[in-house]
């Protein structure tokens, strides 16, 4: 359960920094010392969007146990139907002139758009996909794998096997997504052009309103009958089913759920960077994710925002100021939290009080393997 | 709940807006640069991931022309300054960290970008906001940016001389186009098989394979290869396997015995650096096409080396073609900072197109009207030692066809970025510049 | 050197024979032109020493093959000794250094030449395997004019596997000579079914000019051969799975260690297998700074070092990180995720970034033919490796008192520690022993892949897709897993291509898991429960 007065400075926070920025960006004349640079503007967005992404693994692993190591799948998979749609917008602007054919689908020979192609030239539709699809590939997956009782570090090798397999696919040429180069130098969303200010400071906008609603979304669930249920699925699912509850519905609805969170994530970090390719597929993406959960503090949900928000920050500023050794400071970083802060940041706080929640994360429950 | 845990959590909710507050801190740090009497210039190479094993050196070149740059007096009175970021192989962060260094660091250019993608993640950001990128590496064309200066070879600076060669003195007939899953050897290919078809070779005298990134396990493609090669006619494998692949590839090659004699490979993303890594011996008469090898002998090159093996304190260290169109970019946009009296760069821009600077290959290369440079073509046959017995040189200096005339879609497109057409996709049957900006 | 001349001396007496003075003035011409620089001259200089007769070709033509044939100033060719010091090329007497020399240029085309020239005065080389290459190379130059030479070659043959070669060799060459009878044309194609290969398909499939017995016998032919190379194919497929399967084991037996029998999700153990290339690389280079006659046995050094390289670090992570971490599975894998980054980049910082040379032994290079099956012998060796790390782990884990303890320990910590057995020093063991044998994996890979900061990267997801499809905690269902997988793979790949067969095989074993969550061969018990 999430206390009243985090979720709000939660919700003040996030809006408010967004909304700050928003008007010290165009308020302001770039020459003055309060000017916030459209840099940054993009930058917050960037993060706020990885901050779903987060919210999204915390709910399923911090409330329902389900360590996912390819949630960045499905934000990959949001990701690229709002890429779609970018690109349908470039319309006769690419570099060939074809009002249809994306550029590399003309340089690949393609004579028309492929079927799956189709719609993705209505917004909505579009925005439909983003949600739907990792809905639809978290259904399947998640069906097959909890009815059959697939837990613990299986669940986690094998949803990594899927972005594994998903990564493979978006780069193969042939499946007409733009293969590695995937998809780039967009023009417009919804008739406004992408680099223009204004658009960047309303996708960070949107971008802060969606995250606190879906951080409100998840703080709800949590805190209802069914978030309970699914912690005691999370700390001992068997007795949970000899109750008489159904673990495996419980959190099939919960992935899907965290999917689609994701998914909505990543259709908003796209024109906010400006590509999306399959990198974004790579296992190493979604095990960061996870990293930023537990920096932050798995299971409380204002930590997985304050751990993405933190971890990129740190790595905007390491990449930039120690170009030869941010890996080590990186790689330090994990290790120094999986052994010093085991409840992240948040939990750090606490104990900084000696006092321990009633709410907080229970111990991990000893692995099925070491018994 | 208790009044601790209120208190508690406000100090993590105050954590949560320190950050917002550093998120916003680091956008706007004030650019110290102006003013302080040096021009910056960024320098854009993963230094970590997968292509910091090819990256990494560009970084090191660049840093060392910059130091002797400075030590010849720097540049329009200034100190040039180099400002390095870890893009770390990810694309995204190279878009990124390219806004970074233009809009935080101020820089007057950009030297960076290795794989396609990389640029074309950062080519709407250096469009936005107006400055310049170096891109040194061979590509597949069919691109042509305001602010961006290809020094590496488009497909018919290095692809198609290399077919010429094998067609005429290996006699060879028939053809594996053999590439990694991705757009430079898609293009590559496609232009290839057009040229080939063109010159008269059939369709079942083709054979086209894709692996992916990183394919370690050649045995049946190797396999394939050899049987394909069977046919009674002379086969060559036109390679454009990209770096990490090659290692095995070639290992393979030479377990499988597959001799340069029997059937030749010729290679675009083999360089000196990847060989380094190979015991050579195996693979002796492949070949390799580039517009420079480390084998050239002129003195500008061995001066060249000299001095690279100095600064990398390291008496072995290798050279290679990007190498060398970092040198020749780098001369050539001091040169045009020169001519134009200010690092400004949409002055720059317009100062670079004809500026010519000597190339390491014996000769002058020359910024075309395209953005892309005037480049002789080697083929270099693999020896023991790791370096390249250079078998042929084009007589003269070969202008890129950015656009290729083999694609059906670029046939018709030229790229001139002088004023008044001053368009990257001119399309000359419409007579319009199509696309972007008008 | 000289008993070779002398050899060649008896055995071409009847062509060297005619006029040596004659074959002098040939050479001298020939010679010529190979200091010349156009391509097209040399190679012409090749093939016309080739057939000069001179006593000297066999000598300068190998020289040039081994790229020992250089150029003095005044265009005067010696001949560079291995042994060091110089010979004049035509007289074979011994020169003083020539100062400043160049090699002769050579491209492919002047090498096929030099290996046909060589191949018809190397017929009656002393040594049997120089007989056999030279047989080989005439085979594939398919020049009548070294008919009669073959026909004295084969009449003296005494080694009957040179002597098949050679027949083969005379068959390929025959289709090309006028005056051949049908009766030996249809015997040559006899003798090219009976070799079954790929090049003797390759020549009668492509045969021109013949009679139209000889042409229905050689469609014959190619059709038996390629029934029977149908046949070997898919054994050869099976080769390329085991091989590919036992990559994969290696990499995964380490893993089914400490993430299968101590439960630890060890995501640096790619950089464990990395550790040990890296150590090769290092045994290599001492090697061959101080004994380069030991760069054979190379290898053999360098598998024990990995092992304990990569064992002493794999105890020392133990010690210092996991031992805070057991009981929490997933910690372990950020905290190693967090090494695995820390160690890729102590390497890039130590080695520089780019890939490390690592020669192969020449015992393992090349290939073996057993039928139409080609054996790499790297990949053999890998086979053979792998099999006995696994035995050897096996035993390990059964009959010694440590094997004894590790799976006490793993079974029941509790009672083995009330036992008197020293659980913290055994779990530190185990996961040493686990990063050893990745370590000594490293070993193995750095014959086939890159030695560089991502190598073992590219191998973690693989290895522990094999531990899980296997079973985790079950060597035996790692060893069938990494095989299945493997040869899977290959069996797709040809179908499917290299990407659609990864991605095939990917989800296989994710709908595979579905049906059995355990892997192939669950452990069974209370433990598995817990």
């Amino acid at each position: 359960m999430i206390p009243l007065r985090s979720t709000i400075l939660t919700l003040v926070l996030v809006l408010g920094g967004a909304i700050l920025m928003a008007v010290l960006n165009l308020g302001t004349a770039e020459s003055s010392a309060l000017h916030v640079p459209t840099y940054a503007v993009s930058l917050a967005g960037k993060y706020l969007s990885f901050a779903m992404l987060a919210l999204a693994l915390d709910l399923v692993w911090g409330f329902a146990g389900i360590l996912s190591l390819g949630h960045a799948a499905f934000f990959a998979l949001g990701g690229y139907a709002m890429g779609m749609y970018l690109m349908r917008q470039i319309g006769p602007r690419g570099v060939y002139g074809n009002a249809v054919l994306p550029d590399f689908m003309v340089f690949l020979n393609y004579k028309e758009l492929p079927w799956y192609w189709h719609g993705f030239d209505q917004f909505p539709f579009a925005m439909l996909m983003a949600v739907l699809v990792p809905a639809l590939i978290a259904l399947v997956f998640g069906w097959l794998a909890f009815r059959s009782r697939v837990t613990g570090v299986y669940l986690s090798i094998i949803t990594q096997a899927l972005t594994y397999a998903l990564l493979l696919a978006f780069f193969r040429n042939d499946m007409g997504f733009g293969g590695n180069n995937g998809m780039t130098d967009f023009k417009d969303l919804l008739g406004m052009p992408l680099q223009a200010d204004t658009t960047r400071v309303g996708l960070l906008l949107a971008t802060a309103v969606m995250l606190c609603l879906m951080f409100l979304a998840a703080r709800f669930v949590v805190g209802s009958r069914f978030g309970k249920v699914l912690v005691a699925v999370r700390d001992t699912e068997s007795r949970t089913r000899f109750l008489g509850y159904r673990p495996e519905s419980y959190k099939l609805v919960v992935f899907v759920a965290s999917a689609v969170m994701a998914g909505i994530g990543g259709a908003l970090y796209v024109p906010q960077v400006g590509i999306i390719n399959p990198g974004e597929f790579s296992p190493a993406n979604s095990i960061e994710a996870v990293i930023w959960v537990a920096v932050g503090g798995r299971g409380t949900l204002t930590g997985a925002i304050l751990g993405a928000i933190l971890v990129n920050l740190g790595k905007t500023y390491f990449t930039g100021a120690l170009p030869e050794l941010w890996l080590y400071a990186l790689g330090a970083l994990f290790i120094f939290v999986t052994l010093f802060l085991p409840k992240g940041v948040i939990g750090a706080l606490d104990r900084f009080r000696h006092i321990r929640p009633v709410d907080e994360v229970p111990p991990e429950k000893i692995s099925e393997v070491t018994g | 709940m208790t009044i601790a845990k209120n208190w508690l959590t406000r100090r993590a909710m105050g954590a949560l807006g320190l950050a917002a507050m550093a998120a916003a801190a680091i956008g706007s740090t004030p650019a110290q640069a102006q003013g302080t009497g040096t021009i910056k210039v960024g320098i854009l190479h993963s230094l970590s991931g997968t292509m910091a094993i090819s990256e990494t050196t560009l970084k090191d070149v660049m840093l060392m022309l910059i130091e002797e740059q400075n030590k010849k007096g720097g540049l329009l009175g200034k100190k040039l300054e180099a400002v390095v970021v870890d893009p770390a192989s990810n694309w995204p962060l190279f878009a990124e960290k390219a806004r970074e260094l233009i809009s935080v660091q101020k820089v007057a250019a950009v030297f960076g970008c290795w794989t396609s993608v990389s640029r074309k993640s950062v080519l709407p950001v250096f469009e936005e906001l107006n400055n310049i990128l170096f891109y040194p590496v061979q590509y597949e064309g069919e691109e042509s940016s305001k602010n961006v200066f290809y020094t590496g070879a488009a497909p018919n600076q290095q692809a198609i001389p290399a077919v010429d060669y094998l067609a005429e003195n290996e006699k060879v007939q028939r053809w594996v186009l053999a590439g990694t899953d991705y757009v430079y050897p898609r293009t590559t290919n496609k232009i290839l098989e057009a040229y080939l078809k063109s010159k008269g070779v059939k369709d079942e005298d083709i054979m086209i394979n894709y692996t992916p990134f990183g394919h370690s396990d050649w045995q049946n493609i190797v396999a394939s290869i050899k049987k394909f090669g069977s046919a009674g006619k002379k086969t060559a494998v036109v390679s454009t396997i990209n770096g990490d692949a090659n290692v095995p590839f070639y290992k393979e090659l030479g377990n499988q015995g597959i001799k340069a004699t029997d059937i030749p490979v010729v290679a675009f993303s083999v360089g000196e650096e990847e060989l380094a890594g190979i015991d050579t011996k195996p693979l002796l008469g492949h070949l390799a096409a580039w517009n420079y090898f480390m084998s050239v002998d002129n003195a500008d090159n061995k001066a060249f080396i000299a001095k690279w093996q100095a600064f990398t304190k390291n008496p072995k260290r290798v050279t290679n073609d990007p190498m060398e169109a970092h040198v020749i970019g780098f001369a050539m946009w001091v040169k045009a900072v020169e001519k134009a009296g200010t690092t400004d760069p949409t002055k720059v821009i317009d100062a670079m197109i004809g500026v010519a600077v000597p190339n390491l290959s014996g000769g002058f290369s020359a910024m075309m009207p395209n953005h892309h440079i005037t480049k002789p073509v080697l083929i270099g046959e693999i020896q023991g030692n790791g370096q390249f017995n250079i078998v042929s040189q084009t007589p003269g200096l070969i202008v890129a066809n950015e656009w290729s005339p083999y694609l059906e879609g670029s046939r018709d497109l030229i790229a001139d970025w002088r004023s008044p057409m001053s368009c990257g996709n001119f399309n000359v049957k419409t007579g319009k510049c199509g696309g972007s900006a008008k | 050197m000289l008993r070779i001349l002398l050899l060649c001396l008896l055995m071409l007496a009847p062509i060297c024979a005619p006029s040596s003075a004659r074959a002098d003035d040939a050479a001298n011409e020939a010679v010529v032109a190979l200091a010349g620089q156009n391509f097209d001259d040399i190679r012409r200089g090749v093939e016309a020493l080739g057939v000069s007769g001179s006593p000297r070709a066999a000598a300068i033509l190998g020289a040039l093959q081994d790229g020992r044939l250089v150029l003095g100033a005044d265009k005067q060719l010696f001949i560079k000794l291995p042994e060091g010091g110089y010979q004049a090329a035509l007289t074979g007497e011994p020169a003083a250094d020539p100062g400043s020399v160049r090699p002769v240029r050579v491209n492919n085309s002047i090498r096929r030449s030099v290996d046909a020239a060589l191949g018809a005065l190397r017929l009656f080389d002393a040594s049997a395997a120089t007989r056999a290459s030279a047989a080989e190379a005439v085979f594939k130059s398919r020049d009548p004019a070294g008919i009669p030479a073959l026909t004295r070659a084969i009449a003296a043959e005494k080694d009957s596997g040179v002597k098949r070669t050679m027949e083969q060799a005379r068959a390929a060459a025959l289709f090309a000579a006028g005056d051949a009878s049908e009766a030996d044309r249809l015997a040559a194609v006899a003798t090219l079914r009976d070799r079954g290969d790929i090049d003797a398909r390759a020549l009668l499939s492509t045969l021109t000019n013949q009679p139209p017995s000889v042409v229905e016998a050689a469609a014959a032919a190619v059709k038996s051969i390629d029934f029977s190379l149908q046949l070997w194919s898919l054994l050869q497929s099976v080769y390329y799975g085991l091989s590919l399967g036992s990559v994969l084991l290696l990499a995964a037996t380490g893993l089914a260690i400490t993430f299968g029998v101590m439960g630890v999700i060890n995501m640096a153990h790619g950089e464990m297998v990395m550790i040990g290339a890296y150590v090769t690389f290092v045994v290599q280079t001492i090697i061959r700074n101080h004994a380069p006659g030991l760069f054979g046995a190379s290898l053999f050094f360098a598998v024990p070092l990995a092992f304990l390289v990569a064992g002493a670090i794999g105890v020392a992570i133990e010690r210092s990180l996991i031992r805070w971490l057991y009981g929490r599975p997933l910690e372990t894998l950020l905290a190693t995720w967090g090494l695995s980054l820390l160690l890729q980049q102590a390497i890039r910082s130590i080695f520089g970034p780019t890939n490390q040379e690592v020669g192969t032994p020449a015992w393992m290079s090349g290939a073996m033919q057993l039928g139409g099956l080609s054996l790499t012998y790297n990949r053999l060796t890998i086979i053979v490796f792998a099999v006995l790390v696994l035995a050897t782990l096996m035993a390990v884990l059964r009959y010694t008192s440590l094997g004894l303890r590790m799976r006490a320990v793993t079974q029941n910590r509790r009672m083995a520690a009330a036992m008197g057995i020293r659980t913290p020093w055994i779990d530190a063991l185990t996961f040493g022993l686990g990063s050893g044998v990745a370590g000594m994996a490293g070993v193995a890979l750095s014959q086939i892949d890159n030695v560089s900061p991502n190598l073992g990267q590219g191998y973690i997801i693989d290895s522990f897709m094999v531990v899980v499809f296997g079973g985790v905690g079950n060597l035996w269902g790692t060893a069938v897993g990494a095989l299945t997988l493997g040869i899977l793979n290959k069996f797709l790949e040809p179908v499917a291509g290299a990407v659609l067969a990864k991605i095939v095989v990917l989800v296989a074993l994710i709908l595979f898991i579905q049906r059995k969550p355990r892997g192939m061969f669950p452990l069974k018990g209370r433990a598995v429960e817990a």
